[in-house]
Order: C-alpha cells, then structure tokens, then sequence
C-alpha cells in the first residue's frame, strides 16, 4: 500500500486540468431538462468527444484513453473541480457502454458506442413500468417476435432523459407465458420508431426531467437485442450491477458538495451555529464524504488488480445517496428562510444552487434500486440473511 | 498508488485471526474474569511466539521491524476476538514510544518486549484511567508535555471497575522524585505519537468488534424463530444489519490510510487518525445499538455473549480521544483558512 500518484498519473490529472481549463464553458449550461439545455449539453459530449474525454476508460478505437479505474477517479476529480456541466449521456456511458461491451456483438458495438461516445446518440433508460418498479420482475411489456423484427406493446415510466434522447434501453417480455425474470428480453429502441409516444413528467422542479414511453404497434428490428432472447434478466442485473456499482456516482461530485458545504457554513457562520447540530453535520459531511473517496480508491485499486466487485456494491448506493441527501439539508438549515426562494428571487443572495441540489438529492434514495431494496440485497447477498 | 494489502500481509492476517479465534474464545473471556489479573503471561508469550508483541520493534532489537501499515489488520482481529491481553497497546502504541525515546531504555525493553518476557504498556492523562497499568513491567505515562518510564516501584495504582470486566483500569500516582526522561517538545512529542497511534489502535479494533457483532447478530437472527419464520427473514431486522454493514464497509478504507499516513511519517496524521477514529467507533456504537435489538430481551442478558464485544466498543470510543476531541481536530483543519477541501485533495496532504 502506498498511496501517492505515479508520475504517469500526475502527468495524466495535469492534463485533465489544463484541457478543462481551456474547454469549460465560462458560464453554466442551462439546464438539460430544458429542449435548449439538453442541445448545448449534447454539444458539449462532442466537445468531450474532440479531447477523448468522454469515457477515458473506453478502449482508445472508441475514443477513451485506456485508463484504469484510478485514473478514472482523477479525472473525475478534475471535471468537478472545473465546474463543468453535467453528463446528458450518462445512462449511455455509464450503464449501457459497459454492457454492450460485455454483451454486444461486434456489429452492435461498432454501431452504437461511437455515437454514444460523441453524442450524437443520447440514451434513455426504459426499466420501470407502472406495475414493475422495485419489483423490476414484474415487467408487462411486451415484445413479440414478428419475422426480423420484435413488435412492442405497452408502457414505460419514470424513463430520465426520455424527453429528447434518441434512443431507450430496457427489458421487455418476449415469452408472453413466461413469469418473472424469465423471458425477459433486454432491447434497444430508438425513440423516434412510429408507434412511440413519450410523455414528458414535470419533477419536482417542474422540468421534464423524466418521462413515460407508450409503446402501440412498435417494430424493433432483432438486431437490436443485447444478449440472448430470454436472458434478459442477467444482461440487466449487469447494468444494474454498474449503475449502483462504482462508475455512476464519483466521490469528487460528493468532495465537491461538501467543500462548498463548507463554504456555506463559514460564510453563515454567526447564524448557522444558533443550532449547534449544523456544525456537528458540517464536520461529518466532510468526514463522510472523504469516506466514499478513500473507499472507491480501495475498490478501485482492487479492481485495477483483477479483483471483482461483489454484492458489497450495494453499500455504495446507499452511503452516497444519503450522503448527498444529509449534505443537502444541512446547506437549506443553513439558508433558513432563503432555502426555499427560487435563485432568480430578489432576497435569495448567496443561495448558489442548493435549492436545485436539495430536489434532487429526494431522488438519490429512491433510483437505481431504492435503498431498501439495497438494504435487502446487502442483507441476503453480503451477510448471508434468510430470504424467507 | 496502491491501496490495496500484499499477499504477505493478507496471510499474516489470516494465520493470525485462525490462532486468535481458536484460542481466544467467549469461555476463556469470561473465564479471565474470574481471575485476579484477568491476564495470561502464557498466552502472552503464545503472541510473542506468533511475533506479534515485537512486530514494530526494530530488528537489532529483536523484533520484526514492521510498520503500523503491517499491523492494523492484526489489531482488528484483536478486536474481532476481544482480546484481552495489551497487545494492540504494547505493539502499537508502547513500542514506537520506546524506540522513538531511544538509548538506554530502548536498549533494555524491545527486546523483552519482543521476546515475551515483558509488557511495556503506554497511558496517557486524557485516558483518565491506564489500562493493564497491572501487569505492565515498563509503563510509559505522558502527563501533559512529560512522559516517564515507570518500573515496579515507581508508581502505585488503585484500581477502578469497569462495567467491562475484561477491561482492568488503574489510577496511577507516581512516587515522588521520580523525573520524567522527555519534557517539553520531546515529550509533547511523544505524547502526540502515543495518542495517534492509540487511537488508530481503537479504531482498527473496533472494525473487528463491529464485524463481530454482525457475525453474532446474523446466526442469532438465523436460528431464532418467531411468527413461523427465522427472524432474519424480516426487513426490519435485515435493515439493522444492513445498517451496519454499510458504516463498517466505508469506515474500513479511512482506518487503514490513517496506518498508511502514521507508517510513512506523513504531514496529515492527526486528520487522517481522528477520521479513522471517528469512522470505525461509530460503526462499533452502530453495530451494538442494532446488535442487541435484534437480539431482544437475549441480547440484555449476562448469558449472551454479545455484551463482551458491546462492552469493548463502547469503551473504546471514548478512550484515545472520545468523539469530541476527534471531531474538535478536524473540524480545526476544515474550519481553517489554509483548508485544501474538495475534489482532488484527499491525497495531497
């Protein structure tokens, strides 16, 4: 154990920074739940692109560097110290790049991963229906095989970017007497195939964040499959496994959080300490965020050694999301009356972004796997409890 | 970068945890309770065979010349078993003291200390009581900027009880004329040294002591059964347990950087140590609060043996520096103007 950079790695975090210092927009995109927001954002994902920073562990014919997990988490650290927007594409990226590695064919990848990487081709998920959420099991949908093609029926929801992406992922029941996880199909549909109808629903903040997905009549051509029909269970428990694994929620965001966390408190301090629990959150905020760095940099360099990630993932989801979450409402505690004034609001100075940030921070908990659901599979998978 | 343990230190850790879960038992435990020093200078000598009480003593003295990195995987297995023997305090915290005062004394005591024949025990005023101050034959105490080296003679103890029956706890007075062997920044020195690496001590064993706890709180919820159905089946109570499993995973990684920083000297020790302390004692009180609840009215009994591991962690905590002092360090470094927060920092000081 040693725990201070190469100089390989030192040169690598040098050139992040520079490149990011060039290249990020001096002002914040807006949002990218807006139809203008989400094109400057796919704007930057080709700018990313030109720099081969989208996915700097992608292999480099896919327009990544190579890196390993830790270089991963360094030029994460980077990207958050600069200030640069948020990802448009990461459920592309993220969740579906690693599987179609995984589990694509060769003619899948060459077609999908370098649009994805540039951003031409904006991904969406489609997991959730109205009767199948933390029961993802229970998914209706379904997609018959007619000839070439698979004909999808049904409905979609809760699906984040759905609104203006292209395309959409997710599982969908081939084998209409089948029950469960079996004769699950996972399946790519681009998002402007006749017979789709998106509905945008407003989040909390009233913008379109996330969507419902009718599916009347829709024909996906087979070669849009990702696996083996029927096993679509195991390609998405993959997906699954990456999302609350490591790559979706990098420690700097969380580091970043708590530092202007606590920034806000020096800058509040003569009211913030009328409570004295603030500052006790203040400290653990902080204590707990270096926590989630120091133990994704343990995994990582487990990882980057040929070791495995266990149902230990599961901790991750949970620890980050309550995190962000305790981050978030401690900064509101600090505002007091300014928590809940709109930005833009003439007596809302200093109020920054935690408005935004707290909304969102209510959601962490319950994507991805609710924490419950988390606490179960630690439970069962980790400790070897009794599922019955 | 690497942080990850060698294959080397991986074995070490697994002989050591085979010998201490064979040896080191609930019976033996409540059966040390029974006697007058609560102490066994046989097994201590088994720990010295083993090289555990001379793992950080320097090699011209005898010991293996390892570092706090190479110990703290021992330390929490010491805390998976409860341990009642001084080793985490002779090995972790006493020996570097020692050779770090050098000369003479240095000379006369690593070397029984590695060999078995001595327990060389640190204690320090923030303590308020000395652990093992018994059966120690060199007890090294700081009181504020001095530090003795006290033998047999030198001092006379009154012994307080613990609620811990494994835990003996002593008064120390020193008798008079006796003269401190570090003063001033010396001793303020070493005392700082005895109380980082006191508290990385607590913190690895509590690690062990929670990860106990889950071990005991998952085959009791396994086997009681209740409405037709093991308890362990419930979400409530997998919810405890997963509660814990959570703070124990992310209080792993801060306890072993803080061995990494005291091993290598580095700058941010007192940061890196209070975290740990932090971390892993909250996981420990986490572990006990949910362990005895899944437990019921089992879990409040004398009988069951969870009380020993509850008892050590909740001592612990408070011991080294309790949860203030802790979070007063580092609130002192992010409340300060030179704090370098945020992304990319964890590893730059």
């Amino acid at each position: 154990m040693h725990l201070e950079y190469t100089q390989k790695q030192q040169a690598f975090r040098a050139e992040a920074r520079q490149w990011l210092a060039e290249h990020v927009p001096a002002q914040p995109l807006q949002t990218y739940d807006t139809e203008a927001g989400f094109a400057r954002h796919r704007e930057w994902e080709a700018v990313l692109h030109q720099g081969r920073w989208t996915m700097v562990t992608w292999p480099e014919e896919l327009g990544g560097r190579g890196s390993d997990l830790v270089e991963w988490l360094i030029f994460e650290e980077e990207y958050y110290r600069a200030g640069a927007p948020k990802r448009v594409n990461m459920n592309g990226i993220c969740l579906l790049g690693p599987t179609l590695m995984e589990y694509g064919t060769g003619e899948q990848k060459s077609r999908i991963l370098p649009k994805m990487a540039s951003g031409e081709e904006i991904w969406a998920q489609a997991w959730s229906e109205p009767g199948a959420g933390s029961d993802m099991a229970a998914i209706r949908t379904r997609a018959d095989r007619r000839g070439d093609n698979y004909v999808i029926n049904g409905q979609k929801i809760w699906s984040t970017r759905a609104v203006w992406a292209d395309w959409c992922f997710g599982m969908f029941r081939t084998d209409p007497d089948s029950e469960r996880h079996h004769g699950l199909t996972f399946i790519l549909v681009p998002l402007d195939s006749p017979g789709i109808t998106v509905r945008p629903i407003p989040q909390l903040d009233g913008l379109p964040g996330f969507a419902e997905i009718f599916f009347d009549d829709v024909e996906v051509p087979v070669a849009n499959r990702l696996g083996e029909e029927g096993a679509g269970w195991s390609v998405a428990m993959a997906t699954a496994g990456f999302e609350r694994g490591l790559m979706l929620r990098a420690p700097a965001r969380f580091q970043e959080t708590a530092r202007r966390l606590v920034e806000l408190y020096k800058a509040n301090r003569e009211a913030a300490d009328g409570d004295p629990a603030i500052a006790d959150a203040v400290i653990r905020a902080y204590l707990d965020a270096e926590s989630y760095c120091l133990t994704t940099y343990q995994t990582a360099c487990r990882l980057d050694r040929g070791g495995k990630i266990g149902a230990e993932s599961s901790t991750n989801k949970i620890f980050w999301s309550e995190l962000d979450q305790a981050m978030c409402a401690t900064a509101m505690s600090i505002l007091g009356a300014r928590a809940e004034l709109l930005p833009r609001a003439p007596a809302a100075a200093g109020v920054g972004t935690w408005l935004e940030d707290f909304l969102f921070a209510q959601s962490g908990p319950i994507y991805a796997g609710s924490n419950e659901i988390q606490r179960n599979i630690i439970a069962e998978r980790m400790l070897g409890m009794p599922r019955k | 970068m690497d942080f990850t343990f060698s294959d080397d230190q991986i074995l070490f850790q697994d002989t050591v945890r085979d010998f201490l879960v064979n040896e080191i038992t609930p019976e033996r435990i409540r059966a040390s309770w029974d006697s007058e020093s609560g102490r066994d200078d046989g097994l201590w000598r088994q720990l010295a065979e083993l090289g555990l009480t001379g793992l950080a003593v320097p090699e011209e003295f005898g010991g293996l010349g390892m570092s706090e990195l190479d110990f703290v995987l021992l330390a929490q297995e010491c805390g998976y078993v409860a341990l009642p023997e001084p080793l985490v305090n002779s090995a972790l915290v006493a020996a570097p003291v020692l050779a770090a005062l050098g000369g003479e004394l240095a000379a006369q005591w690593l070397p029984r200390l590695a060999a078995g024949e001595a327990r060389v025990i640190a204690g320090m005023e923030r303590n308020l009581v000395v652990e093992d101050a018994h059966v120690a034959d060199l007890l090294l105490l700081a009181r504020g900027d001095a530090v003795y080296a006290l033998t047999q003679g030198q001092f006379s103890l009154e012994h307080n009880e613990s609620v811990d029956p494994s835990r003996r706890l002593f008064s120390v007075a020193i008798h008079d004329g006796i003269q401190p062997v570090a003063t001033g920044e010396a001793g303020a020195g070493l005392a700082a040294t005895m109380l980082d690496r006191g508290a990385l001590g607590a913190a690895a064993q509590a690690l062990g002591l929670a990860r106990r706890m889950i071990d005991i709180s998952v085959a009791y919820t396994a086997e009681r059964q209740q409405f037709g159905k093991p308890i362990g089946s419930f979400q409530a109570v997998k919810h405890h347990m997963a509660d814990i499993a959570v703070r124990l995973e992310y209080a792993k990684a801060p306890v072993y950087r803080a061995a990494c920083a005291v091993s290598a000297g580095r700058g941010d020790i007192a940061l890196a140590v209070s975290h740990a302390k932090l971390a892993a004692c909250e996981a420990a009180n986490l572990a006990a609060k949910n362990s005895i609840q899944v437990h019921g009215a089992m879990g409040y009994t004398w009988e069951v043996d969870l009380h020993i591991f509850m008892k050590k962690a909740w001592a612990l905590a408070n011991t080294w520096g309790d949860a203030g002092f802790h979070k007063q360090r580092v609130a002192g470094w992010i409340f300060s103007p030179q704090a370098r927060l945020g992304a990319g920092e964890t590893f730059s000081r």
